[in-house]
């Protein structure tokens, strides 16, 4: 009966759609393509669309087709997918948390890795490979600290929120002193890791990634109809049947799951789950509610973006895209602050 | 045995046991309201009813069966509860918010079938909430709001209904209103379960009364048995006086000087 929905009903089978986020998630499906396109063609070697539409098509060998398909399309679908799993990550916490600013950042997801990519430093460790396994250590390591010491007959999202930022301040801290004290060669190579790049992205990274992105996007429906429920409360949910502590806990892995993919993958990149969320609930108009779809589209066209900038901003300079998230994420917020102080 | 009962419940937080052993019957197909002093117990009580606490000790029993051998999403299909408080996510539709009363009775892949769709347009329309359909929640009066919450768990159709303080925070408008409501659902052949603070509404549309102090029941029955001086004075350290309504019949408390100097 309401209008805006789209009703699909098959069998046993039945969903209903709303309308508004469904255009606006075709529209930034269009958006992602599109920038996409763009990063494939731009470049010191010019490739033009129907250059590339052959290449795609498989119609051509050579250079051209090196250059687009080995070193330009491992980059993109990077950008696109870790983009996505970002987004989906910082929805998931922002909703968690009830707090617009939670994020694996501000949990201190990040700041752990970085401990443990500074402990894998002073153990010796070079490769690049050790570097991922030793973050992701530190990532989860972090993240299961936070829950634990936030948890109390029930994990409440303040808590969580409060004792993250507890947590990633004291990591920060121990990484910065790290630094100061830490011979030259080991703060360059934890610095290089620091910055997040998705220059090494590369076919057997991706597949990977993109097993563990699919076991993500698997949960989504079931995550998405605990997070509405959970929206409204915990004593609502579970009074509605939802089993509230464990949809938490599930919806805690699935954030730092998605984080620790990117994290492990690129290293550090800020910003994007944080405003991949605000940015998706803005143009679907949904409220508090996510569409996590939504947020994980913004999220790729978010670091989409940011990488083609960072590759082609600056001639002649290639900037870790981390760097440039960053500076997009600054600008967004005072942006924020400044919409958010007019209104209030 | 039909129904919803707990057997010598124990529930409790910390060290403390908030309900120390407490025996209730849910009668059915009546408006039984509960009412007693802050902090006694009684949300912990409609809480434990509905699964939300676990028992330290002794059972609840739904159905002749332990409520702890159902699934939450069962447990939910056969009862319901609203909460003391609850929180709208910002910009919700009213239609959106009482959608998601249809939750037990949904899964990944069957999200939105007839059953879901007839069931809050029933619900929005015995609340009386339907022409608010697409209005935003945050938008609606006090009154209307909470008639919103109760359409919500109207929409879970659970033949069990317990409302924790639907009326408080209502003018005596609203308030009646909503009493309304409920009667009408014990009409339709539920069984409803109200904690209310106000004495005199209670013993005018409960039609079973239940009377707690300090985690226990002190008194059950009709309110025009059970409502007396003592009672009052038990409950709530007042005395009182107790009239009755020559319209309706139902017990009046007038409170006097407080026994122990407030
Ligand atoms: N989550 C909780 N944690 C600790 N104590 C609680 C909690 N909920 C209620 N209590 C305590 O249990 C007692 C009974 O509370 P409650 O059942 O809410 O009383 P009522 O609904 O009758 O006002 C109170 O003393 C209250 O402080
Ligand atoms: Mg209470």
């Amino acid at each position: 009966m309401a209008p805006g929905y789209l009703v699909l009903r098959r069998g046993r089978f039945s969903a209903r759609l709303a309308v508004g986020p469904l255009l606006v998630r075709g529209l930034l499906a269009l958006l992602v393509l599109a920038l996409s396109a763009l990063a494939l063609t731009l470049g010191r070697a010019q490739v033009t669309l129907p250059e590339l539409v052959s290449v795609l098509g498989g119609r051509e060998q050579g250079t051209l087709r090196t250059v687009v398909l080995e070193w330009r399309l491992p980059r993109v679908v990077a950008a696109v997918l870790f983009g996505a799993a970002l987004g989906v990550s910082g929805a998931v916490f922002q909703s968690l948390t009830r707090n617009p600013l939670g994020s694996p950042d501000v949990i201190g997801f990040n700041s752990g890795a970085f401990t443990g990519v500074v402990a894998a430093v002073l153990l010796g460790a070079t490769s690049y490979v050790a570097l991922s396994a030793w973050a992701l250590l530190g990532g989860v390591t972090t993240a299961v600290l936070v829950y634990v010491l936030a948890f109390r007959r029930g994990l409440s999202g303040f808590r969580f929120l409060i004792v993250g930022i507890a947590v990633g301040t004291f990591l920060s801290s121990l990484n910065s002193w790290f630094f100061v004290k830490a011979e030259q060669q080991q703060a360059l190579r934890t610095a290089v890791w620091g910055a997040g790049t998705l220059t090494r992205a590369d076919w057997t990274t991706l597949a990977l990634a993109g097993g563990a992105a699919l076991a993500v996007a698997a949960v989504l429906p079931l995550a998405g109809r605990w997070l509405r429920q959970l929206e409204l409360g915990d004593t609502t949910a579970a009074a509605l049947g939802v089993p509230v502590e464990r949809a938490k806990a599930v919806l805690v892995l699935l954030g730092v799951v998605t984080t620790a993919l990117v994290t492990a993958s690129a290293g550090p990149i800020s910003f994007v789950a944080l405003a991949a969320p605000h940015i998706a609930r803005r143009i679907t108009r949904r409220g508090g509610s996510v569409d996590l779809p939504s947020a994980a589209l913004v999220g790729s066209l978010l670091l989409l973006a940011s990488d083609v900038a960072a590759q082609h901003a600056i001639s002649g300079v290639v900037l870790p895209v981390g760097a440039v998230t960053v500076c997009f994420g600054g600008l967004y917020l005072v942006w924020l602050l400044v919409v958010e102080s007019r209104r209030s | 045995m039909p129904g919803l009962s707990a057997r010598e419940l124990r529930v409790g937080y910390g060290a403390r046991d908030v309900l120390p052993g407490l025996d209730f019957d849910v009668p059915d197909a009546e408006l039984t309201v509960i009412i007693g002093p802050n902090a006694c117990g009684k949300s912990t009580l409609l809480h434990a009813l509905a699964r939300l606490h676990a028992a330290r000790g002794g059972s609840v029993l739904l159905d002749g069966k332990d409520i702890r051998r159902y699934g939450a999403k069962e447990v939910a299909r056969r009862v319901g509860l609203l909460p003391q408080s609850s929180t709208a996510p910002d910009g919700i539709t009213v239609h959106d918010l009482v959608s998601r009363g249809r939750y037990p009775h949904q899964s990944v892949l069957r999200g939105w079938s007839r059953e879901d769709a007839r069931a809050v347009e029933d619900a929005l329309r015995s609340t009386g909430v339907l022409d608010l359909a697409h209005r935003r929640v945050d938008q609606l009066s006090g009154g209307q709001r909470q008639r919103v919450w109760i359409a919500m768990a109207v929409a879970q159709e659970t033949p069990l209904f317990l409302l924790d303080e639907p009326t408080t925070f209502l003018d005596i408008g609203h308030q009646v209103e909503v009493l309304r409501l409920m009667r009408e659902l014990r009409e339709a052949g539920r069984t409803v379960v109200a904690v209310l603070h106000e004495i005199n509404h209670a013993a005018r549309y409960a039609t079973h009364l239940v009377a707690m102090r300090e985690g226990r029941i002190i008194a059950r029955g009709d309110p025009r048995d059970i409502v007396t001086p003592e009672l009052i004075g038990t409950m709530f350290g007042l005395t009182a006086r107790v009239l009755v309504d020559d319209v309706t019949g139902a017990p009046v408390v007038v409170p006097d000087e407080p026994i122990r100097p407030a």
